[in-house]
């Protein structure tokens, strides 16, 4: 490759991040990763950096021992290396610099990634999320909803996808003219459809409406969304920004919709903050968390200002809102913010997940991410620095909303199909570029780009592993028990997600894995039920009569209670989508073997840690002159998972 | 003196009780000598029994001609009762907080509470000192019990019997204990099986401001170390408050005097800024606002954490001496009879497996808090609701639950107990029906009080197979190894199951509980049945053979 000035570098250190502990090792530069191999030691570590993870790479001042090199990802890694020489160190430097800005998509790793499946499986893997399944799960099109072409060609709004769903009512011309009204021509369309009372989830970009100006169609749009609704006579309009952020935009033209040119709304705002404030919270958080020896005030007054549970706190505040407005009233909602593509997806897809258990499951969630976030284009690609580009259009959108789902999951230890390493694994990916699904800002780029036919889907590689990241506590039944969520918003429930942000750091994580240990157990159990099986159907050869499986205790989530009238719940899946469940199983079977792929770190075994690695403190005397005795081994690592 | 005189109004109808995420009780409400209790006159509700030990403030508030009283219970548990009528409610009001402040600790419950259970094993001849010396001297023949403080003479604040190096007298022992803080001469608290070390502890030296010295001291715990090896002596207040103590009496082992041994300052809080802390931390967690900013600052402004992360790390610094450095501890602040027994408790569990399990863990409290001496009568007498003028309350044994949780949370599975376990130490040493947390001292618990006799342990009750089942933790698999917690700011968490425990549903997290606990069973379940049809199989086949 012509950017690598040097593929391998010796006798480099790796500093640990929070003590004074640091290994020799060499340095590897491949196309696609940065790979550090311990020497000396029996474990050999390994490290691989993917390229596309590096969001920056700093080379410090020249010290004794060497040039140190930090490098920062953005799934949270940081790392320290001191690589001897300073011309190495240079050369590994600007290697670097260049690797990890492409300058265009065909460079991403996504284009490259080859898990050695053939075209069909590939196919395939594409086939796993049909939207069109999904809205015929929610029960659209229906008598008052239906799928309309305008945007078959892209051509009334680029950043939509091709299908969208409209009121019966909204007829052509009003559709155009909503459209016209609306930012990046974003016009209201269904996300999400509450069966049980016929209730609409809309999203859009805020209304072009200036200081006075108005458009009849998109207040007919307004009015054909209310009266799809038979419960109520009016909508919510959410504006999901600050008021003063939505009055600020009046002066460039923009705005939201005045109550006395809409009939029947109820305009609220929401306060959530736009994206610069969100990377900059984001940013401070990790300064804080990321310090030497950090004391509990500076902890937690960093953890105060960088705002970060404040925001999180807001979106679920928001979709709360926007969840007893839907399911409590029956009322439909609009929902926007400016452009409809951050703010917008985060509240529409929390809202989803607390009103309908379905996107709560792994395959369920990948449809959510799918629907709110890729095809209704949330700009990826900006937001996750894809590209050299703009870094004001930088913004952890994203992963917010991955962690109010874990602060969900921590409230409701069974209601979620998936553990929090499925949620770091798609942050994981969703970062990577190794697979195409969040490539681009648009569906419609992704399609000019050519990612199904080019690369691999995300979704396919997860639910080939998905026993790693079931939750072994989940109960199915919970979500016809309790089919809509309700958190409690106080703010002591909301926590650090030191699993994510501290994911690499394995001294500060608990030693023990109950979630592991949980998900071991349940393993074995299945595996006991089919051996004690196959030993009655040999005793019964024998001519034995065994009763069939007579244990006290049976597992729990067989027993299912009986389907309450729920329209949600009672919809059936698409004839298609429990097929290609089927074949899933197929798959899964196949590929459960295949080793740790590319790009993964390897096993991340937590090792019971040492007390020098936790700094309790100084000693005075013979600290460090004795070799550090063997580390304390647990047999239970919390972030031991394959990439 | 008889309760009636305290009881102005020993029942009052149509009280409503309010407790948050339970329905609204309506009933009778009775005054007893112990208890406040409300009966519904529906079958199905649940009645309030309710000690007035356990009520640490009340409330009043008047509208109209009801009243209600707000009762703040020590385990931070607040709930709400409306009565009917002035009079009534200033009646039950004064009543109650009359009966919950009585002087006299005879007056308390667990002197009139007759057990509804049998005593099979008496938790009062559980943990003997003679027993444990017995498994000692099985390990060592360094160390001797000695009956210098059988009544209590040398040192009010420790057991009868001690262990002390063997080659040291009883005569020295008295010589010691005149330079000790309140007597309280070095004494073993752990060996350490592994290498042989042992943390000792004691009260602090009074070298007072001309710098006394007394050879004696210097002798006993010298006769602790290995030939050539220096010992760490664990200081657990800063470096100027142990400067400070000089002026009044007291102080630190001066390096000239003891050359083989390097002093190590870290800085536990004092009682009175630990209660503080209490209050503030539980005042933030009732604040219902919803205020992201308000609730962080108001927590770190409460500095809970900020001492369980101390707390913690001179533990763990203690642990580290004697596993890592093979050297001999020795740990003391100003009494010794509070942030010493932190640390030497909290060692113990990092480096000894069995204090891990149930009964290890009941005879690390009974040895190194009951018989140590920490006083547990003065530091539990207020909790997080106190006001006014304290004297010596502190939550200094709840702090040190506290930490075992959080070394709990990070080894999961390595703790024979649940956290359940470690909430009910925390309610009874501050309200009980047990005689186990009264009283100061051994002198007081023996001597004086005469627990043992007219009191219930609470080992006695815990330690019965139906109350222990709900403290047992189904994740536990024995773990001989010393383990080392995180103490990084991000590795510890607020107790939500003592100070959320009112303020949130548990129900989601219960049934979360129990999930756990029937994978665990059925796990157990199949293993038989596997083992089982095997065996039915192999035995077949060996007869058809």
């Amino acid at each position: 490759m012509e950017h690598i000035r040097t593929s391998k570098v010796e006798q480099v250190r790796l500093l640990d991040r929070f003590s004074n502990k640091s290994t020799t090792g060499t340095l590897h530069l491949t196309a696609t990763h940065l790979i550090f191999v311990e020497s000396n030691s029996t474990s050999a570590q390994e490290i691989w950096i993917l390229h596309h993870h590096i969001a920056s790479v700093e080379k410090l001042s020249l010290t004794t021992s060497g040039c140190p090199l930090v490098i920062q990802c953005r799934n949270f890694r940081m790392v320290h290396f001191v690589v001897p020489r300073e011309r190495d160190c240079h050369d590994v430097y600007s290697s670097l610099l260049r690797l990890l800005r492409p300058e265009s998509y065909d460079e991403l790793y996504a284009f490259s990634y080859n898990p050695k499946q053939n075209d069909r499986q590939r196919e395939e893997g594409w086939q796993l999320i049909d939207l069109a399944a999904e809205f015929e799960r929610m029960g659209v099109p229906c008598d008052q909803w239906q799928l309309t072409d305008v945007n078959r060609d892209y051509k009334v709004c680029e950043t939509y996808p091709r299908d969208l769903y409209v009121p019966i009512t909204a007829s052509k011309p009003i559709i155009m003219g909503s459209s016209k009204f609306r930012s990046k021509g974003r016009f209201p369309v269904l996300t999400y459809f509450y069966q049980e009372k016929k209730a609409a989830v809309c999203r859009s970009s805020q209304p072009l409406s200036g200081f006075s100006a108005r458009c009849l169609e998109d207040e007919h749009m307004l009015q054909a969304v209310s009266k799809a609704n038979p419960n109520t006579r009016y909508i919510y309009v959410i504006d999901t920004r600050p008021k003063l952020n939505a009055l600020a935009n009046r002066a460039a033209g923009k705005g939201y919709e005045n109550e006395d040119n809409y009939s029947n709304i109820r305009f609220q705002f929401v306060g959530i903050e736009n994206i610069h404030v969100m990377r900059s919270s984001l940013q401070k958080l990790q300064e804080v968390v990321g310090t030497r020896a950090l004391s509990v005030t500076d902890y937690l007054v960093g953890l105060e200002n960088s705002g970060w549970l404040r925001h999180v706190k807001a979106i679920v505040d928001a979709a709360i809102f926007l969840t007893r407005a839907v399911t409590v009233e029956g009322a439909s909602v609009l929902v926007h913010c400016s452009d409809g593509w951050d703010r917008t997806a985060q509240v529409c897809s929390l809202g989803s997940l607390l009103m309908d258990p379905y996107y709560r499951t792994i395959k369920g969630f990948m449809v959510l991410i799918e629907k709110d976030w890729i095809s209704f284009g949330h700009k990826f690609a900006d937001r996750c620095d894809q590209l050299d580009g703009d870094p004001k259009e930088v913004s952890p959108i994203f992963t917010q909303f991955l962690e109010c789902v874990w602060q969900l999951t921590e409230q409701f230890p069974q209601a979620f199909q998936f553990s929090e390493w499925f949620l770091i694994q798609i942050h994981e990916h969703v970062h990577s570029c190794q697979f195409g699904n969040f490539l681009g800002n648009s569906q419609r780029q992704r399609e000019e780009l050519q990612v199904k036919e080019k690369t691999h889907s995300l979704w396919a590689h997860l639910l080939s592993g998905q026993q790693n990241y079931l939750n072994p506590l989940y109960c199915p039944s919970y979500g016809y028990t309790n089919p809509v969520l309700e958190p409690s918003t106080l703010p002591c429930h909301f926590k650090f997600w030191r699993n994510m942000y501290h994911q690499f750091d394995r001294p500060m994580h608990p030693r023990q894995s109950i979630l592991k240990q949980a998900l071991t157990l349940k393993e074995n159990n299945r595996e006991l039920e089919s051996i004690a099986q196959n030993l009655q159907a040999k005793l019964q050869k024998l001519g034995v009569s065994t009763s069939p499986l007579e244990v006290r205790l049976s597992p729990r989530e067989c027993a299912l209670p009986p389907r309450p009238k729920s329209l949600i719940l009672g919809a059936p899946f698409s004839r298609k989508e429990v097929h290609q469940e089927d074949e899933d199983e197929l798959v899964e079977g196949e590929e459960a073997r295949e080793d740790i792929p590319v790009g993964s770190d390897g096993d991340r075994t937590v090792e019971g840690g040492s007390a020098t690695e936790n700094g309790y403190g100084e000693l005075p005397l013979s600290c460090g002159s004795k070799p550090e005795p063997a580390m304390v081994s647990l047999e239970f690592g919390v972030a031991r998972m394959t990439c | 003196m008889e309760f009636a005189e305290l009881i102005k109004t020993p029942r009052v109808d149509g009280v409503v009780l309010h407790r948050p995420f339970l329905p609204l009780v309506e009933g009778t409400l009775c005054l007893t000598g112990h208890h406040l209790i409300l009966s519904s006159r529906q079958d199905n509700t649940e009645e309030l029994w309710l000690l007035h030990a356990d009520i640490d403030f009340i409330e009043k508030r008047f509208v109209g001609s009801s009243g209600t009283i707000i009762v703040k219970c020590k385990d931070l548990r607040i709930i709400q009762l409306d009565i009917p009528g002035m009079e009534e409610c200033l009646n039950i009001a004064s009543s109650i907080e009359a009966l919950s402040t009585l002087d006299s600790v005879s007056l308390m419950y667990p002197f009139f509470y007759r057990p509804m259970f049998e005593v099979i094993e008496d938790g009062w001849n559980l943990f003997l000192p003679e027993e444990s010396f017995k498994d000692l001297e099985s390990m060592t023949d360094e160390w001797r019990l000695s009956e210098v403080n059988r009544d209590f003479s040398i040192c009010p604040s420790y057991p009868p019997l001690v262990v002390v190096p063997k080659d040291t007298d009883d005569d020295t022992l008295l010589k010691v204990a005149s330079f000790r803080h309140g007597g309280r001469f070095p004494v073993l608290s752990y060996y350490h099986k592994k290498n042989g070390m042992v943390m000792m502890r004691a009260g602090q030296p009074l070298i007072g401001p001309n710098g006394r010295r007394c050879k004696e001291d210097e002798k006993l715990i010298n006769a602790t170390l290995r030939a050539g090896k220096r010992g760490y002596i664990i200081d657990t207040r800063a470096t100027a408050v142990a400067q400070q103590a000089k002026a009044r009496g007291g102080g630190f082992e001066q390096e000239a005097n003891y050359p083989q041994w390097r002093r190590i300052h870290k800085t536990i809080e004092r009682y009175s800024v630990l209660q503080d802390s209490l209050i503030k931390l539980v005042e933030a967690c009732n604040d219902q606002s919803h205020s992201m900013d308000r609730w962080l600052s108001k927590l770190e402004a409460s500095n809970w954490l900020s001492h369980i992360k101390e707390i913690l790390t001179t533990a763990c610094l203690a642990a580290q001496c004697i596993d890592r450095e093979g050297a001999t501890v020795l740990v003391h602040g100003t009494e010794g009879t509070d942030s010493t027994l932190q640390v030497t408790s909290l060692a113990q569990i990092l480096l000894d497996p069995s204090c891990r399990t149930i009964r290890g863990f009941q005879a690390l409290v009974e040895r190194e808090w009951l018989q140590a001496g920490h006083p547990f009568q003065h530091r539990c007498a207020q909790s997080a609701y106190s006001s006014g003028k304290l004297h010596g309350e502190a939550p200094i044994f709840l702090l040190f639950l506290d930490c075992t949780w959080q070394i709990l949370r990070q080894f999961p599975c390595s703790f024979e107990f649940n956290e359940n376990f470690l909430v009910l130490l925390f309610e009874h040493a501050y309200a009980t029906q047990f005689g186990t947390f009264l009283g100061n001292s051994a002198a007081e618990r023996s001597a004086t009080l005469k627990l043992p006799q007219k009191t219930v342990s609470l080992w006695s009750w815990v330690n019965r197979p139906q109350e222990m089942e709900g403290f047992v933790n189904p994740l536990y698999e024995p773990n001989s190894l010393v383990i080392w917690p995180s103490v990084a700011p991000q590795s510890l968490q607020l107790w939500e199951g003592v100070f959320l425990r009112w303020n949130r549903s548990s129900k989601c997290l219960d049934e979360a509980y129990e999930e756990m606990v029937h994978i665990i069973e059925y796990n157990k379940e199949l293993q038989k049945k596997v083992n089982s049809l095997r065996r039915q199989l192999a035995q077949l086949e060996t007869e058809e053979i």
